[in-house]
């Protein structure tokens, strides 16, 4: 969980915990079962961003966590208005290894992960 | 030769006579530039005629021909020099450049030889240029004009900040004046790479800001402009208007600011709310602040408008409605833009707060939720510490005690509340309402302390608040010593005796926390006088109780009490009455007890020895420490004439209690538990100011010598060498000295050869040592150089190798500078550069088995050595560090590390040479059984991403692959930091990094 507290949002200069974007009650871990469930609240329910910072939360949790684990990142349900759509470009890993492969996006993901100056 | 006075100026003159009149303007030039260094050489010795004489020349020429000007400017430079100059040549020869030179078409050297001798007259012939009136205002202005060097536009500012701040009369050219400097604002100058001039951008900036913040008379033009460039896209355009304008305000009056004030709020609170970088936004309130207090500072005429009203009117009606939506982004902006006024003057404060407070009151009851709330009451301490800031100055007036109840009453809501956050706050806010003088009623207070009481014994998860209630208790007991003597006090002492008696039942855990806790809460309130007259029996008899109760003590019980001491003996350090009041009171009452317990028994109780351990002793050898560093001489010659006696002759008779079952004599036969009590003595004799004289100095120093090598017991035998050792530090150079460091010597050698006593006689050594090292004794080069031998001693080794840490360290207890020790501040350095050659020449030389032990006594050196001490010998001994690294000892390792860490944030370039090797040890001590050199491997593995990225891009694949192991490491600190290292690899040559 703290993990992902420092991320900042792509569009304020604040980090996602500061917008109650993730909080510690919506963060599931379990150690023996190796998984880790994260589910983030956009700030609006059209934010545009939902899907970039669910793929910040996603590749920082891929980079920290040990291997073993699985991840599920998702947005709480009934806070975005395609929530279903960005779920699912989410959970699918060969659409997240190509969105990576984007150098544009992966410099935004980076800026996103980047600690703070 | 001029200058020796073989040769006049005129002969020059005469000589040089044919190539001065020649047609040939280059024959003229090469004339007049040889005068013109003559006279740069001499102008001190001319008389009055000859510049005279020379003054008509040099003018005259400056009709010459293009090429001679440059030469003529220079002669009339050394001539402006000159001392001798008469009246009236001065404003002929400024008259003379005015009307015949075209200045800005020179080159850069020959503007700035203008500038120079316009300075020059205006050092010097003040009166004279001023007798010009506007007419050397408006020369300069055209003189500068168009100027676009650096170097000559500092000095260009430099005049005309002169000009108007010498009251040089401007005339109708102030307007002029002002574009002609003006144009250059905002400064946009970036020096050139290698610039030899050594001409900052802040340079021009100050300069320029000089000059236009420097008159009131430029104002009307200067604002319009200001606020233009505030409104501007450009960041640093915005910052240098702020300050500018900030600048403007010392000057400037109501009558200056008044047209434009409006738009002036406009940009101001466009700039905050809309706040794009920190700095913009505490300038603008930084203007903000100044333009209130310069508002304020106008002297009102009874029929004039107050502007400062209308001001700060606007500033509310603006601001106002944002404070009601705690949960809104302008909610902050707001608040800073009203404090800021509200900073600048009690006028201000009072128009500002008596209307913001009932709003806030009123909001906080309106909001339920408890971030919203902690966010209303976190603006309402913002305005009360600044009507703190501004009540020291007008007693009449009392604005906080219309709302008096109403603020306690929330402030006892938000303590009440069960977040943390709106806890932490209310704790400020009583606080600050404390400190405002004759505002809380004896009733609010005991609420107030009933409150603190409280939430001093809050459990683990509420940590920072009971800290902060701590802290809150020590700042409000200074200022109401009876209210907390009366109602905290004796809740105290209760507290305490309850868990007395059943300490050791079931619940013993939380009784006992809870007992911590008391004692914190003593020694956090015991920061009066009178309350420390009441604190500190409480906390010594409760020692006592501890030790005869029937239950056996916990060490940790005792220490906690012992910690409690130390703090309240750091509170009383500054005040010397308290000071000697704690030393009187407490020192014989632990000797008492620490006596006590050190004699022998029939039946063998348990708990009694609990004060002889070793960190129970530890703790309370800080508390004798502290309570005796700082005390006046002659009272701590009162107290040493006490204590020796007791240690050498066993004279107990000022002890409080004194009837022992037998005699104490910890130097002579006395029980190994008597001769422990030799550290409390080192704490007490070692912390006294240099001047005390100690009584049977000669006795002591031989029974310590003794004790020193005493085997059994290696707690009293370093007692004792530590104890000898700070002596010895304080000990004025003469034959004394030099007999006991003789007696030192022989007691060493001795002891070294022996066999039984070799440990006993090293520890001596290395304490000697480090209290020679220190005071940079002749002798400590010797002695070191014994110690560098033993480092290949089979027994010693290890052990001295560890010493050498131990000598570059700072000790807590003795040879320390607040306890008075002579320690010079370059020691480290010192013994850096006296040693480190012959450690790594060792090193080299040594058999295989024992190189370890220089590795080790090396890399402690260079581990406590100041950086940029360490780095211009970097490239020699990396070598040795990186092979340290290898070596099987994890305090090596560790050491070397944290060595190692530094440096390679701090030069990268040298670190990159090896990188190959670092990456590989890193990485394998990332496996290290010991957590500690994990955590330094990881944290190495992050700084390392400090080096160029191109050397670091190779080995990118290979290093995220190996972090993925520590990742799932056992303890959360390696994984934490494995996590941030890991993370830093990833970015490296990513985009957007």
């Amino acid at each position: 969980p703290h993990l992902i507290r420092s991320i900042n949002d792509p569009e304020h200069p604040l980090t996602l915990e500061e917008l109650n974007v993730v909080e510690q009650v919506r963060v599931q871990v379990s150690d023996p079962e190796s998984t880790v469930a994260v589910a983030f609240t956009p700030t609006i329910p059209h934010c545009s961003m939902a899907t970039l910072i669910g793929l910040s939360i996603k590749v920082k949790l891929l980079r920290s966590l040990p291997q073993r684990f699985k991840m599920d990142v998702h947005i709480t349900p009934g806070t975005h208005a395609s929530e279903h759509a960005v779920n699912k470009q989410l959970a699918d890993k060969e659409r997240v290894a190509a969105a990576l492969e984007n150098t544009h996006l992966l410099e935004v993901v980076n800026q996103c992960l980047s600690a703070r100056s | 030769d001029v200058k020796s006075g073989s040769y006049t100026v005129l002969q020059v003159v005469e000589a040089l006579g044919s190539s001065l009149e020649n047609p040939e303007p280059r024959t003229r030039e090469r004339g007049i530039q040889l005068l013109s260094q003559v006279l740069l050489q001499c102008h001190s010795l001319l008389l009055e005629k000859e510049v005279v004489h020379l003054i008509l020349f040099y003018e005259n020429r400056l009709k010459d021909h293009h090429l001679v000007i440059p030469s003529v400017l220079r002669g009339l430079r050394a001539l402006s020099l000159c001392v001798t100059l008469p009246p009236g040549l001065a404003v002929s020869v400024l008259k003379a450049i005015f009307q015949e030179v075209h200045v800005q078409s020179l080159p850069q050297v020959d503007r700035h030889t203008v500038y120079s001798i316009i300075t020059n007259f205006m050092r010097t012939r003040e009166e004279e240029l001023k007798g010009l009136g506007a007419d050397f205002t408006f020369g300069f202005i055209q003189v500068m004009d168009g100027e676009k060097d650096p170097r000559n536009l500092l000095v260009a500012f430099r005049i005309v900040h002169d000009l108007i701040s010498r009251d040089y009369s401007l005339g109708p050219f102030v307007e002029e004046l002002f574009e002609v400097t003006s144009c250059y604002f905002p400064i946009d100058f970036t020096p050139p790479p290698n610039d030899p001039h050594g001409i900052q951008r802040d340079d021009l900036i100050l300069s320029l800001r000089a000059v236009l913040a420097s008159t009131p008379r430029f104002a009307e033009f200067l604002l319009p402009l200001l606020i233009e460039k505030v409104d501007s896209e450009i960041l640093s355009a915005k910052l240098d208007s702020l300050q500018t304008l900030n600048a403007c305000c010392a000057v400037y009056g109501q009558k200056e600011l008044k047209d434009f004030l409006p738009s002036l709020w406009a940009s101001i609170r466009r700039e905050v709310f809309q706040t794009a970088s920190e700095r913009v936004e505490a300038e603008g309130l930084a203007a903000l602040h100044s333009l209130t207090a310069c508002l304020s500072r106008s002297v009102l005429r009874a029929d004039a408008e107050d502007l400062l009203d209308f001001f700060l009117s606007n500033i509310l009606q603006d601001c106002r409605h944002h404070l009601c939506e705690p949960d809104m982004k302008l909610v902050w902006p707001s608040a800073k833009l009203l404090q800021a006024a509200a900073g600048a003057s009690a006028r201000a404060c009072h128009h500002i707060t008596s209307n913001v407070l009932p709003l806030l009151l009123e909001q906080f009851h309106k909001h339920s939720q408890s971030n919203q709330r902690r966010t209303i009451l976190e603006m309402i301490l913002g305005f009360l510490k600044l009507q703190q800031k501004w009540s020291s100055e007008d007693k009449g007036e009392r604005p906080l005690s219309a709302f008096k109840d109403q603020l306690c009453s929330l402030v006892f809501t938000a303590l009440t509340d069960p977040n943390t956050q709106l806890q932490l706050v209310g704790i400020r806010t009583l606080t600050v309402l404390g400190a405002q003088p004759d505002l809380l009623s004896p009733g609010d207070l005991e609420l107030a302390v009933g409150h603190l009481y409280r939430l001093s014994f809050l459990e683990e998860d509420a940590q920072s608040c009971r800290v902060a209630a701590l802290e809150a208790s020590g700042t409000l007991a200074t200022l109401y010593p009876a209210a907390f003597s009366s109602h905290l006090v004796p809740k105290l002492a209760e507290e305490l005796c309850v868990g007395e008696s059943d300490l050791a039942r079931e619940d013993g855990s939380t009784k006992r926390s809870r007992h911590l806790h008391c004692l914190q809460a003593l020694s956090a309130v015991s920061t009066h006088p009178s309350i420390v007259k009441e604190t500190l029996p409480l906390l010594l008899q409760h020692l006592c109780q501890v030790n005869q109760g029937n239950v056996v003590a916990e060490p940790s019980e005792v220490i906690a009490v012992c910690q409690s001491l130390q703090r309240v003996a750091e509170k009383c350090q500054l005040d010397p009455e308290s000071c000697w009041y704690f030393h009187q009171t407490a020192i014989p009452c632990l000797l008492a007890l620490a006596v006590q317990a050190s004699m022998p028994e029939k039946e063998h109780s348990i708990m009694r020895k609990v004060l002889l351990e070793d960190e129970v002793l530890a703790a309370m050898v800080s508390v004798i420490g502290t309570a005796t560093t700082h005390l006046s001489p002659d009272l701590a010659a009162q107290s040493v004439a006490c204590i020796v006696p007791l240690f050498l002759d066993g004279n107990i008779s000022f002890l409080p209690e004194n009837s022992f079952p037998c005699r104490f004599q910890p130097f002579q036969d006395g029980s190994s538990g008597q001769r422990r009590l030799v550290a409390l003595l080192m704490a007490f004799v070692c912390s006294l100011p240099r001047n005390v004289e100690i009584p049977q100095l000669n006795q002591l120093m031989q029974e310590l010598l003794e004790l020193s090598c005493c085997q059994g017991c290696p707690f009293s035998s370093t007692a004792a060498a530590k104890c000898f050792a700070g002596l010895l530090n304080k000990h004025p150079a003469g034959q004394q000295l030099d007999e006991f460091l003789q007696l030192a010597v022989d007691k060493v050698e001795a002891g070294l050869g022996s066999g039984a006593h070799r440990s006993q006689a090293f520890t001596l050594l290395l304490w000697v040592t480090k209290a020679l090292v220190l005071r940079y004794h002749p002798l400590s080069s010797c002695l070191t150089d014994r110690l560098m031998g033993l480092l290949s001693d089979s027994e010693l080794g290890p052990k001295a190798a560890d010493g050498f840490s131990l000598l570059m360290s700072d000790c807590t207890d003795v040879l320390t500078r607040a306890g008075h020790a002579d320690v010079r501040i370059m020691f480290r350095q010192r013994f850096f550069t006296d040693n480190v050659p012959a450690l790594v020449q060792g090193f080299h030389a040594a058999p295989q088995d024992v190189k370890p032990n220089y590795l080790k006594g090396l890399s402690h050196v260079l581990n406590r050595l100041p950086k940029p001490v360490l780095l211009p010998e970097l490239p020699t001994l990396l070598s040795l560090l990186l092979e340290a690294l290898s070596c099987p000892d994890c305090v090596v390792q560790l050491s070397t590390l944290s060595c190692l860490q530094p440096l390679l944030l701090e030069a990268p370039q040298v670190m990159s040479l090896h990188v190959d090797t670092l990456v590989t040890k890193f990485l394998n001590l990332s496996s290290s059984p010991s957590m500690a050199v994990r955590i330094a491997a990881l944290q190495c593995m992050h700084a390392l991403t400090r080096l160029p990225t191109p050397v670091l891009l190779p080995y990118k694949p290979q290093v995220i692959r190996a972090l993925a192991k520590p990742l799932d490491d056992k303890k959360r600190l390696v994984r934490k930091e494995a996590v941030s290292a890991r993370g830093e690899w990833f970015l490296l040559g990513s985009p957007g990094s």
